[in-house]
């Protein structure tokens, strides 16, 4: 079920480290997410673009400060919690994170394993769809070790979309494919949230994306300073 | 073996796919864990072959209870045994029969080296006491200064001892008498001896004149028909003066005679820590090869994490690798571990072999020691956080 904001943060703060060189990284951010949205999270280097998404995406605890995501309070979350609702979640990392042992195709299917036993021909099935439409159809049993740095990226995506995620977490999912790649990408992000009313917020210093954001949010020090609608 | 996996954990065989991944890496650990498996393998067949050639000479006798001296600990060693003590345990209603049994090393001294034999000497008129192959060849033992020799004696040529026969005796001297052997048993070679021979009490007598016919190295009993040596045993422990004597059943005596050897005796103390450390260099192994694989694909598990997987899914993924490596490197183990033993007991006449227990034992062992060493590496696991792929 979409939720109409499935991503509410509000009064977050967060900090790295301990004692004297503990140093905050987030100053009492608030931002809502709409349901189906493309949310862009601009900003220089250091600028907290990263923690908010990890901490949004349950891959950090919440130190202070309140996230609702799917409804669902990560402040204090129990890691079972935390799990369930990963597995909701759909995450694009700029170095891609293939398993390298993996086929391109296996590490697809590991996207939908997570979700339990279920028939392995639609999963295969599932799996080689996704991968035929951004254009991997002929490299499906190749190790990653051999494909180039933009197929692993677009197998990547292929595994965090295989699911049917509620929301797609995506850090400079872009920066290693070419333009037709990259736009093929963001086109099926965009139309997912259409038709699925999938939630991408993405990390990205791609200009060419910004074009079809429904929102870019900027952040500084910290803090957000920006949120326009294109 | 891919297919197998995946029916087996119902997912993708993530763990032999990493490890198949790295061919030379793997091929190195299943090494490692075959040199564990013939290292444990080993030790066991030494082991097992101690307590065969422990139990060895018992099975050249029948009888239902022993009496030993206290410091008997084992068919062959210990004080003497007053014969009186037969006499008065006779006096149980359920003491059948009794005989005294003799026990001494005569040194064969042949041209190019010395044979020590194993040499019990025992009443041939009273053949019940001796077991059925034995009792046939008791006749020849009353021959004076006969005697019947393990065929499988070390050091010994096989068509030496194939040619010994009642027509074709074999004569050699031992303390300065000549003995004839007659014929041949099925003994072999144990870690006591060379071999074993079995001579009657007269003749043995006479090979150590400084021994007394009064005082056996142990005295042999047998009780009636449906009594329980135990009981009786127990009975006799009342009935008999010398309270420092050992009466046991003869199943009893043969049991702590093992015991004696695998936990009190130098020889069984090493064997035992040989098989210890088998197993712990094999957990050394498996775990230094989990551990780096672990290591090596940190990132990988920290993806999965981030894409949901619990921990049930690495220990899984871990576990499946133990278990590949653990029955992988069985098999060539196995092999090798048998060749080994086959070649060790055809250079010493032990009786080393591979036996279907002791590659069961090996087999579910090394399982558990994979297992447990994959837990250990599952530590590492938690190194593995999702927040630095961003």
């Amino acid at each position: 079920m979409t939720e109409d904001v499935p991503v509410k943060v509000n009064g977050l703060n967060h900090w790295f480290g301990k004692g004297e060189a503990r140093k905050q990284a987030l100053f009492d951010v608030n931002l809502k997410v709409a349901g189906g949205s493309l949310t862009v999270l601009v900003g220089p280097s250091g600028s907290g673009k990263t923690t908010l998404l990890t901490l949004a995406g349950c891959l950090r605890d919440v130190q202070h400060g309140s996230i609702r995501l799917l409804g669902q309070e990560l402040n204090g979350a129990h890691s079972d919690l935390q799990r369930a609702l990963r597995r909701r979640l759909g995450f694009i990392f700029q170095a891609h994170n293939l398993h390298g042992s993996l086929t391109a195709l296996q590490n697809v299917l590991m996207g939908l394993q997570v979700h339990g036993r279920s028939d392995p021909v639609l999963q295969a099935k599932a799996a080689r769809h996704i991968l035929t439409l951004l254009g991997l159809g002929d490299r499906m049993d190749y190790l990653p070790d051999n494909l180039s740095g933009g197929q692993k990226q677009r197998v990547a995506v292929a595994r965090a979309l295989v699911g049917n995620p509620d929301i797609v977490f995506a850090d400079e999912p872009t920066a290693a494919l070419d333009r037709e790649s990259g736009a093929t990408v963001v086109q099926m992000l965009k139309r997912l949230g259409q038709v699925r009313g999938t939630t991408t917020v993405m990390v990205t210093h791609d200009n060419r994306i910004l074009e079809l954001a429904d929102r870019i949010v900027t952040l500084e020090d910290g803090r957000i300073v920006n949120d326009t609608a294109p | 073996m891919s297919l197998l996996l995946q029916a087996l954990f119902g997912r993708l065989p993530i763990g032999w796919l990493q490890l198949t991944h790295n061919r030379t890496r793997f091929a190195a650990a299943l090494a490692g864990v075959a040199f564990a498996n013939v290292l444990v393998f080993v030790q066991l067949g030494i082991m097992n072959s101690m307590a065969t050639a422990t139990l060895k000479p018992y099975g050249f006798f029948q009888a239902d209870i022993m009496i030993s001296a206290s410091d008997a600990n084992s068919m062959t060693e210990g004080s003497n045994v007053a014969r009186q003590w037969m006499y008065q345990a006779m006096a149980d209603p359920d003491v059948v029969a009794g005989t005294g049994l003799f026990v001494a090393t005569v040194t064969w001294q042949r041209t190019d080296k010395a044979l020590g034999l194993t040499t019990y000497g025992i009443d041939p008129t009273q053949p019940i006491f001796l077991s059925p192959e034995m009792a046939t060849r008791a006749a020849t033992l009353q021959l004076p200064n006969s005697g019947i020799l393990d065929r499988f004696t070390r050091g010994l040529p096989r068509d030496e001892t194939a040619a010994i026969r009642p027509q074709s005796p074999l004569s050699f001297e031992a303390n300065n008498i000549t003995l004839t052997l007659y014929d041949t048993f099925a003994g072999g070679g144990g870690f006591g001896g060379d071999g074993f021979m079995m001579v009657s009490d007269q003749t043995f007598l006479q090979q150590f004149p400084a021994r007394s016919s009064g005082a056996p190295d142990h005295i042999l009993l047998q009780v009636a028909a449906g009594a329980d040596p135990d009981v009786v045993a127990a009975r006799l422990r009342d009935l008999v003066s010398d309270k420092s004597l050992r009466i046991r059943s003869y199943a009893q005596a043969a049991a702590e005679d093992l015991s004696y050897q695998q936990t009190k005796r130098p020889t069984g103390i090493i064997f035992g820590f040989g098989v210890v450390i088998g197993v712990l260099v094999g957990i050394v192994i498996v775990y230094q090869v989990l551990s780096t694989d672990v290591a090596d694909h940190l990132s990988e598990y920290a993806t999965f994490k981030a894409i949901g997987y619990g921990q049930g899914f690495f220990l899984s993924v871990v576990f499946e690798q133990a278990l590949v490596l653990g029955m992988l490197g069985f098999v060539p183990g196995l092999a090798v571990a048998s060749l080994l033993l086959w070649a060790m007991a055809s250079a010493t006449t032990l009786p080393l072999a591979m036996t279907a227990g002791m590659a069961v034992t090996v087999f579910i062992g090394t399982v558990v020691a994979c297992s447990l060493s994959g837990a250990i590496a599952t530590r590492r696991l938690v190194a593995a956080d999702p927040a630095d792929l961003f």
